[in-house]
């Protein structure tokens, strides 16, 4: 009995190291918030696509300092599931999706405030495992039997893309996995799960140099534009506007540019 | 058994109310439990119910998750059930921490699980390279995959559940039986097993609930692909992405198949004990 309570202990304790190692991040970007709430600060909360990840990381800093006492806070995913969120009430206030139809299903609802406006244009590349390097050169060689291939869900904007890509080429794939969103494809390839995958053009610049990235012309066909708009429920409109022109800006074209975006 | 020990009170709390610090809280947590799947069937889209339940890809989920949890119970069966009785029987230095690692997977999030497999038995993975040097046999995208993350998270729930009913059981009849010449082996097969029945039994529901349920170290380490790996509960993430209706028609199905499930074996194992 003593044992079998001291084995609860040992799980209990065990379950709160592994909650606080997992929070860790998250504790530290709350102590911000909390803090600049005290001085009076406010928080701007963007649902971005996930590969924007490193871009609208690296332009919400640049946002924080041109804005004492604003925090920045980002909620990256799938598109759609972040536009399921936002349409279900989620507290943002900019949405920047992967891809205009995915927008739609937001502006449709009447959850956006204006018209949305393209800030980006992203292409697709086979993303190519270490070991599997040199086996692709184009779109066609994704048909080999003995290659591990992984797509993204055709619900997915980058399924979506794959697929016209794929079509244009007259190319047929059997994939092993579709997978949720284009970062999990990325993370396939990389671990060296999948030899390669399609992904965009800004994944595998992300992925500095752990996959190879073979460009192809039909990806000409497969191109996504990136909208961005301000919520209608935004609780901080006026930080939303600023946000959403800093994106729209110079400043904004030239981190997109430097991450493989192409201007709309 | 253990009758005579619970027989009296029942008796002695008879025609008493009872007391309402316990009600209130109960009736609370009852609702808290029973108003989301409610939820699930007050919002299902009934009228067009026949033509989403004929889509082939809801058939296959099913047929694939029936499949996987069904086999990833067999595998804990076999495996956590003498895992188990080690543990319950076996003494030996670090015993408790072996104890406390089994139930590891209870509290690691499922996709750390996922990556945590990747890293051991994908095709980089410590063990998974020499699996696919030695035999070709790689395991992430397979539906084997499946049954290994499934079997991964579901299995400290049969260990803790039989160990339990081994430490809870009578040892005077294991001893009897040795006493009488039985071998160990003897002892386990024909005495402790039949004792320890119910606690397998339910270890065995909880596992296979568990499977059932299993989302996030499968699609980490198994991917999605309809009628390989792709079972409900990805079925349904992947759903509620563009059609959340259809999502809540997958959930009716998995939630209305478990609760079948579940409670003809409950009635089952209660008719037994």
């Amino acid at each position: 009995m003593v044992e079998r309570v001291r084995t609860r202990i040992a799980a209990l304790v065990l379950a709160a190291v592994t909650a606080l190692a997992l929070a860790g991040c998250g504790d530290v970007e709350d102590g911000d918030a909390s803090a600049g709430a005290e001085r009076g600060g406010r928080t701007l909360t963007v649902f971005a696509a996930a590969s924007l990840t490193e871009t609208f990381t690296s332009l919400g800093e640049a946002f924080e300092a041109a804005h004492p006492g604003v925090t920045v806070r980002f909620g990256f995913g799938g598109s759609s599931t972040l536009a399921q969120q936002i349409v279900q009430g989620a507290p943002a206030d900019v949405f920047a999706a992967a891809s205009t139809a995915t927008m739609k299903t937001v502006a449709d609802r009447g959850a956006a405030s204006g018209q949305p406006r393209i800030f980006a244009r992203n292409r697709l590349v086979i993303a190519v495992a270490k070991d599997a390097a040199g086996k692709v050169t184009s779109l066609r060689d994704l048909a080999g039997r003995d290659l591990k291939v992984v797509l993204c869900a055709e619900q997915a904007p980058c399924g979506d893309a794959a697929g016209k890509a794929l079509r244009a080429g007259g190319v047929r794939v059997e994939p092993v996995s579709r997978e949720k969103d284009v970062k999990a494809v990325l993370t396939k390839v990389r671990m060296g799960e999948a030899d390669a995958g399609l992904v965009y053009r800004t994944d595998v610049r992300a992925a500095s140099g752990q996959v190879t990235g073979v460009e192809f012309p039909e990806s000409a066909e497969a191109g996504n534009d990136y909208p961005i708009a301000v919520l209608a429920e935004a609780p901080q409109p006026e930080l939303a506007r600023e946000f959403v022109r800093l994106v729209l800006s110079g400043q904004g074209r030239t981190v997109l540019a430097q991450a493989g975006f192409e201007a709309p | 058994m253990r009758a005579p020990a619970g027989g009296a009170s029942p008796e002695r709390g008879f025609g008493r109310r009872p007391p309402w610090m316990l009600v209130l809280p109960a009736l609370v947590g009852l609702g808290f439990l029973v108003l989301p799947p409610a939820g699930l069937l007050l919002r299902a889209p009934w009228s067009t119910l026949g033509t989403r339940l004929a889509d082939p890809r809801v058939l296959e989920a099913l047929r694939l998750s029936l499949l996987t949890a069904t086999a990833a119970t067999g595998v804990c069966l076999v495996l956590g059930v003498p895992l188990a009785w080690v543990l319950a029987r076996v003494p030996f230095p670090g015993a408790r921490l072996v104890r406390a690692l089994v139930t590891v997977p209870l509290v690691l999030p499922p996709v750390v699980g996922g990556v945590a497999l990747l890293l051991v038995l994908g095709r980089r993975g410590l063990v998974g390279q020499w699996l696919d040097a030695a035999f070709g046999v790689t395991l992430p995208f397979t539906t084997a995959g499946v049954v290994l993350a499934q079997t991964f998270v579901a299995m400290p729930f049969l260990v803790i559940s039989v160990e339990g009913a081994l430490r809870a059981a009578d040892l005077r009849y294991e001893e009897a039986a040795a006493t009488l010449g039985a071998t160990r082996w003897t002892v386990f097969r024909r005495v402790t097993l039949p004792l320890v029945a119910p606690g397998v039994l339910a270890g065995a529901v909880l596992c296979w609930a568990r499977a059932l349920g299993e989302f996030g170290a499968t699609i980490t380490f198994a991917g999605s692909f309809p009628g390989r790996t792709e079972t409900m509960p990805l079925a349904v993430y992947l759903a509620l992405e563009t059609d959340p209706e259809a999502a809540v028609v997958l959930s009716l199905v998995l939630l209305a198949v478990s609760v079948l499930v579940l409670t003809a074996l409950r009635d089952r194992w209660l008719d037994v004990a």
